[in-house]
Parts: C-alpha cells; sequence; structure tokens
C-alpha cells in the first residue's frame, strides 16, 4: 500500500495505462506544459511527451469531436475537461456522435474514450463553472458514468475507465483533489463498474451518496452514531451502471433511506435512486425515502450564498432525523 | 511578445527562427504608426484624464489581488495590469449606446465605462453592494446602465452574445456599434467562427476586439493557434481584419476612432488584433509562471508599459511634469484604499437573495 492524495493516486492510474498500452494518450487545455490546472497531469508531459500529453487550443467540441474520430480506429484517448462545465460545449459531440455509434453502426464501431475533470462546486467559482452534470450524462444510454469519491477508487477505476470500450463521463469533485488514501502497490488492480461500495455497515438508515457526497455521508453517520443511531453508508461510485442490488440489500435491511447529491434536487440523478428505491423496495420501507440535492439555483459567488447551496452534514442530518422519526 | 521576440525554448517548432512570429504588420514594427491627416494631438485634458484612467486600472488591480491574498475574494480572478492602454484607448472612442461585451478579464473595461469602482470591488469581494449584489463576481461584472454587457466565464461564448447585441441594435434600426472583446485563447473557439460567418453574411455592426496577450491561460500562442496572425482569420469570412500595437494609448485611439467611424458608417462587421501582454499571471491563482515564460520576457514586456509610454510621452511634449504625475498616482492611490475599504465594509448578501433572480417573475422551489 502506499498513501497518496486522490489527484496522485489518478495521476498513477493514467501514468500505469499509458505505459501499458501505446494507443493510450491525454488531451486537454494546459494539461501538458502547463502541467495541467489543477496538476492531475502534472510531469506527464515531460515523461511521456507530446505524442502522448497533447495540449490542445480551447476548443471543447473539436477536441472531443477528434478524440471519438480517433477511438473509432483505434485509439484510446482520456480526454480533460478544464473543468466539467466545458463538457457542456462538447455535449453534441458526446451525446449526439459518441453515445451513438456503436448503436447506429449495428455494433460495427466502438468509442473506447474518457472524458474526465473536475465537476461540482469548488471554491466561489461562481454560475458557469460550478455544474455537476453526471446526473445529465447518466440519462444518456450509450455512455457509462462513474464518480469515484477516495483514492484507491479513482485509481483504480481510471484504469478501468481506459480499458472499457465505450464512451465513459469520469467526474472528480474538485474538493476531493487534495485528500489522502491508500491504493494498492499490485498494480493489475482495479475497481470494477457497476459496484456499489459499503464504506461503513449498519442496521438503522441506509444514507446513499456519490463522489464528494459519499464523505458528507460518512460526517453524517458519525453524527448519528453520537446519538446511537446506526447507519449504512453507501457509496454508489458508478451511476451508469447503477449497481442497485447493493442499494436494494441495504434499504431491505434498514428499511429506511436518505439518498445525498450535490447536482440541483430537482431532475438530479439522486431523484433517480430515490425512485428505484421506491419501485423497489416499497414493501420493506417504514419511511418515505429521503433525499438531499444542492439548491435549485444558478451557484451565486458570494462564499455565504454558496455554502447555502451544496448539501453540507447539517442538513443531511437533519433529513435523516426526519426519515428516522 | 510585444516587441516580435519569443524566448528559445518556447519555440513551437524545432529550429524555428524567432523571426517568423515577429508581428508583420507595419504597426506592429515596435514603431509608432505615423498619424493621418485626421489625427489631431490630444489635448493635455485628454492625455491627463487617460493618465489617471490607466492608473486607477492597475491600483485597482492591485487591492483586487490583495483582496484575494486576503481572503475577502475567491474563485478565479483575472487582472487586466499591463493591457490597460487597450480598453482604454478604445473605449474613449465608442458612443454612450454602443454595446460593450467582453470575457472574465472584464475589471478594467467596467471602471473605464464608468462603473463604481466600490461596485465593482464589492463584487468581487462578493457583497450585497456588488454590481451584481454579490452574485456573479470577479468575472461577471455587468452594467445594464453603461451598456456594459459583462462579464462572462465560458471561453469564447460571448462573442455570439456580441454578435448578437449587434444584431438586436441594428434590428432596432439604432446606428450602435457592438465592441466584442476576447482573448487570443477565445479565437480558437467554434462558435466564433459559427459568428463570424453570420456578422459578415448579414453585415452586422460589431468589432471583434481580439487582445491578444499571447496567453491562453499557461499556453503560448505559438503553441495553440495554427496562424499566430489571428487577424487573418477574418479573411476567409470577406470581412476587413488588421493587427495592431495595444500598449500605447494613443495609438490605440487613433485606430479606435477610425475603425469604429467606419463600422457605424458601413455597418460592416471588423475583425481586429490588439497586441498587448498581461503583466500578472493568467489568474490570481496562477503561481508557476515560470511554466510558460521567463522573468526576463516578463521584464523585456514592462519596458512597454503602457503608463510608462504614456509618461514618456508627456515628458517630452512638456505635457505634464513629473511631480504632478506623482500627484495624480498619490490621488489614485488614496482613491482606491477608500474603494477598498468601502467595499469591504459592505455587508454579505442577505440569505433569501439566494433565490431572487433566478426568474424575472417567480421563485425557483426552496430547499434541498
Ligand atoms: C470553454 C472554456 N474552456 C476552458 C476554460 C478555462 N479557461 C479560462 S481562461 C482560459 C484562457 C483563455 O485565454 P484568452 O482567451 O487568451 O484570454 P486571457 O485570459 O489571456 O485574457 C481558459 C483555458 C473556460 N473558461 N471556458
Amino acid at each position: 500500500m502506499a498513501t497518496l492524495t486522490y489527484r496522485e493516486a489518478l495521476r498513477q492510474g493514467l501514468i500505469e495505462e499509458i505505459e501499458r498500452d501505446e494507443s493510450v494518450f491525454l488531451m486537454g487545455e494546459d494539461i501538458g506544459r502547463y502541467q495541467g490546472t489543477f496538476r492531475v497531469t502534472q510531469g506527464l508531459f515531460e515523461q511521456f511527451r507530446q505524442k502522448r500529453v497533447l495540449d490542445t487550443p480551447i476548443s471543447e467540441p473539436g477536441i472531443v469531436g477528434i478524440a471519438i474520430g480517433a477511438a473509432m480506429v483505434g485509439c484510446r484517448p482520456v480526454v480533460e475537461m478544464m473543468t466539467m462545465s466545458f463538457s457542456i460545449l462538447a455535449m453534441d459531440q458526446i451525446i449526439n456522435h459518441a453515445a451513438k455509434i456503436h448503436y447506429m453502426s449495428g455494433g460495427q464501431f466502438k468509442v473506447p474514450l474518457v472524458i474526465r475533470g473536475p465537476g461540482g462546486a469548488a471554491n466561489q467559482l461562481s454560475a458557469q463553472h460550478s455544474h455537476s452534470l453526471e446526473g445529465w450524462y447518466a440519462h444518456v444510454p450509450g455512455l457509462k458514468v462513474v464518480a469515484p469519491s477516495t483514492t484507491e477508487d479513482v485509481y483504480g477505476m481510471i484504469k478501468t475507465a481506459i480499458r472499457d470500450d465505450n464512451p465513459v463521463i469520469f467526474t472528480e469533485n474538485p474538493g476531493l483533489y487534495g485528500i489522502k488514501g491508500e491504493i494498492p502497490t499490485d498494480q493489475s488492480f482495479t475497481v470494477p463498474f457497476g459496484k456499489a461500495a459499503v464504506r461503513k455497515e449498519g442496521t438503522d438508515i441506509s444514507l446513499i451518496g456519490y463522489s464528494r457526497m459519499a464523505h458528507v455521508c460518512m460526517e453524517v453517520a458519525e453524527e448519528l452514531d453520537k446519538d446511537g443511531i446506526d447507519a449504512e453508508v453507501i457509496d454508489v461510485r458508478s451511476l451508469l451502471p447503477l449497481d442497485t442490488e447493493t442499494i436494494y440489500n441495504s434499504v431491505k435491511k434498514t428499511n429506511r433511506a436518505l439518498v445525498m447529491y450535490e447536482d440541483w434536487r430537482s431532475g438530479g440523478f439522486g431523484a433517480e435512486i430515490v425512485a428505484r428505491i421506491q419501485e423497489d423496495c416499497f414493501d420493506y420501507l417504514d419511511a418515505p425515502v429521503g433525499r438531499i440535492g444542492g439548491l435549485n439555483v444558478p451557484m451565486p459567488y458570494a462564499r455565504n450564498l454558496e455554502l447555502l447551496c451544496i448539501p453540507n452534514k447539517e442538513v443531511g442530518l437533519a433529513k435523516a432525523r426526519e426519515v428516522l422519526g | 511578445m510585444a516587441d516580435g521576440t519569443i524566448p528559445a525554448q518556447y519555440h513551437r517548432r524545432h529550429g524555428a527562427n524567432p523571426q517568423e512570429y515577429a508581428l508583420s504588420t507595419s504597426s506592429n514594427t515596435g514603431k509608432r504608426a505615423a498619424p493621418d491627416s485626421s489625427d489631431l494631438p490630444e489635448s493635455p485634458a485628454l492625455l491627463e484624464h487617460f493618465y489617471r484612467e490607466m492608473l486607477r486600472i492597475r491600483v485597482f488591480e492591485r487591492f483586487s489581488e490583495q483582496a484575494y491574498r486576503a481572503g475577502l475574494a475567491g474563485g478565479y480572478l483575472h487582472v487586466y495590469s499591463g493591457m490597460e492602454a487597450t480598453a482604454i484607448g478604445w473605449l474613449s472612442c465608442i458612443e454612450k449606446h454602443d454595446p460593450v461585451i467582453t470575457a472574465y478579464r472584464d475589471h478594467g473595461h467596467a471602471l473605464y465605462l464608468g462603473c463604481d469602482a466600490t461596485a465593482c470591488m464589492a463584487e468581487i469581494m462578493g457583497r450585497s453592494g456588488g454590481l451584481s449584489r454579490g452574485k456573479g463576481g470577479s468575472m461577471h461584472l455587468y452594467s445594464a446602465e453603461h451598456n456594459f454587457y459583462g462579464g462572462w466565464g465560458i471561453v469564447g461564448g460571448h462573442t455570439a452574445l456580441g454578435v448578437g447585441l449587434a444584431f438586436g441594435t441594428k434590428y432596432q434600426g439604432s446606428d450602435a456599434v457592438t465592441h466584442c472583446f476576447f482573448g487570443d485563447g477565445a479565437a480558437n473557439a467554434g462558435v466564433l467562427f459559427e459568428v463570424m460567418n453570420m456578422a459578415s453574411l448579414w453585415d452586422l455592426p460589431v468589432i471583434f476586439i481580439i487582445e491578444n496577450n499571447e496567453f491562453a491561460m499557461g499556453t503560448r500562442l505559438e503553441y495553440h493557434a495554427a496562424e499566430t496572425e489571428l487577424h487573418k482569420r477574418a479573411e476567409g469570412f470577406g470581412m476587413e481584419h488588421e493587427r495592431i500595437d495595444g500598449m500605447d494609448v494613443l495609438e490605440v485611439r487613433q485606430h479606435a476612432r477610425r475603425i469604429i467611424d467606419r463600422v457605424r458608417k458601413t455597418s460592416r462587421p471588423y475583425f481586429l488584433e490588439i497586441m498587448n501582454y498581461r503583466f500578472a499571471g493568467h489568474g490570481a491563482a496562477d503561481n508557476d509562471q515560470s511554466l510558460y515564460r521567463t522573468p526576463e520576457e516578463l521584464e523585456r514586456a514592462k519596458k512597454r508599459d503602457p503608463i510608462l509610454l504614456l509618461e514618456n510621452h508627456m515628458r517630452k511634449n512638456n505635457v505634464m511634469t513629473d511631480e504632478k504625475m506623482e500627484a495624480i498616482q498619490a490621488e489614485v492611490e488614496e482613491e482606491m484604499e477608500k474603494v477598498y475599504a468601502d467595499a469591504a465594509a459592505s455587508p454579505k448578501p442577505d440569505p433569501e437573495e439566494v433565490y431572487t433572480d433566478v426568474y424575472t417573475d417567480m421563485l425557483p422551489e426552496k430547499g434541498h
């Protein structure tokens, strides 16, 4: 085991894949000479040079389109979006092109492409730079969508993403880059898609989240523990495919659930999880499934307003108590 | 570099001759372009005005960086230091009813257009006294009163809006000209090419103004543009275009008068590349500039500091004494100290404000 930051673990996964497979290359804005805005790709330009670490102009639709084309002839591009908010520009390429070609061609073409970058609010990045888009992408058949929350997962899942033959949206909450954790030294380690992780076992309520909200769920669980309430925490980590089995098993045991997500509350991915629980575990529920999402407003700049928008331990705790009755 | 040289380690192609990338149009040989006959000498009062306004931006930016360092501002903060002559020279020639739009490096434009400096600083600090009551921040300054349409964070996105402003004013029968500023990095955004075509196709009175400070964040012009004379891109759209120097406020003004007048008369779009240079990092969080430029390069650029150039001009023509310059500097310092203090004293927005202005006529659903 080695202790790394989330950022370093992600970088380590990228390095291993670049070294393992010659068809893997990185492209993105300021990822090379400038070392990446969030320093995920630090040192990689020097290590692998321009062929494998390509600086691009600020042309998101073009970058993603080129990556799709390269993937269709057998390359495995990993595109960094400086922030996922900018992937909105490339959505036509992602949704109309990448997500469709395998189906439209009757399986003839595949798009082994990863689009990764920071998604979600950071610190006062304001309305145009704070989007959580994973729910939008998880709405699209043909894409896979993951949101790792730990160093081990980001390391294991980036490798899975690169080896996957489908377009993968890989979202990293900017608040996670600095967290520390261990990763296995065994390079064959990967984390499969479609498997949720039980972060803490418990019997009284299931707290369900992904990405940074998985950590907030843990904080809520710790608070509940002080009151003698034993919460179970599920880190969804893979939105599409979604591991309903782990979620359902938990809810069937605890009979109560709260789903937390950072995206706008209305129509966010957490709503999908709530609906599934409701559909498939109705007879096991002792209370309506709770959910907590971000406020339904564009992200304000002022720090005091921004903090109101992002779900935190306090709102999670209050809602959990409501669900517990 | 504004003087046309590029440090060896940044040459795009192996063995490239730095002169290959030297600025090639006549106005960029480092010499002042010869004044044309319509160019009357600027009055001492006007020169003093330019001097004060450039200093106001420079000092304002020093305080905005201070606010960031002190934790009074967050997020992304991009200062305009070094580029003052461009916005001031240009905007000194527009009409009051001309719309102006730019990207996130917007403090200078806002200030010169007449936005209250305290309201600008309060916005940067996220306070209720800010231009947008703290909801936009540094990147998103807007002032309807001054026909200032912002203040946009998605690189290149606002260039389409700029063309739309011109479309709208022309549709309404106004003779307004829209001034659409953007960076060299933004010149690679696909949407720009779409709207360049439509602007030309439909004879829209818009001036595309690339502020080419030679960097898109940490990526040099040579690495992001296949043809580094960006103005030439207009060729394919049948638009008039040129590249001018943006460090000398008087020179910018000369060109501005000529071009704005022409666009207003012809209602044809114009594609302009103004060469300037940013003295600060890309944003307040850019703390390793050695990744893309040398200290020597920066020092060389600072020899053409727009404020210095104007000082030299005024000295040479006996327009202003050094004592007077110092007095103006002191006044501006004092003004901005007060701006900083007043902005910091402005209260934080009321929590209920989080829900206002999402819609014009209703509130969004509340709660988590
Ligand atoms: C669509 C989009 N992609 C990437 C970014 C991140 N970004 C912000 S500023 C910038 C550089 C832009 O450079 P330029 O247009 O030359 O303007 P300057 O900062 O030099 O004024 C980048 C890449 C963004 N804001 N929007």
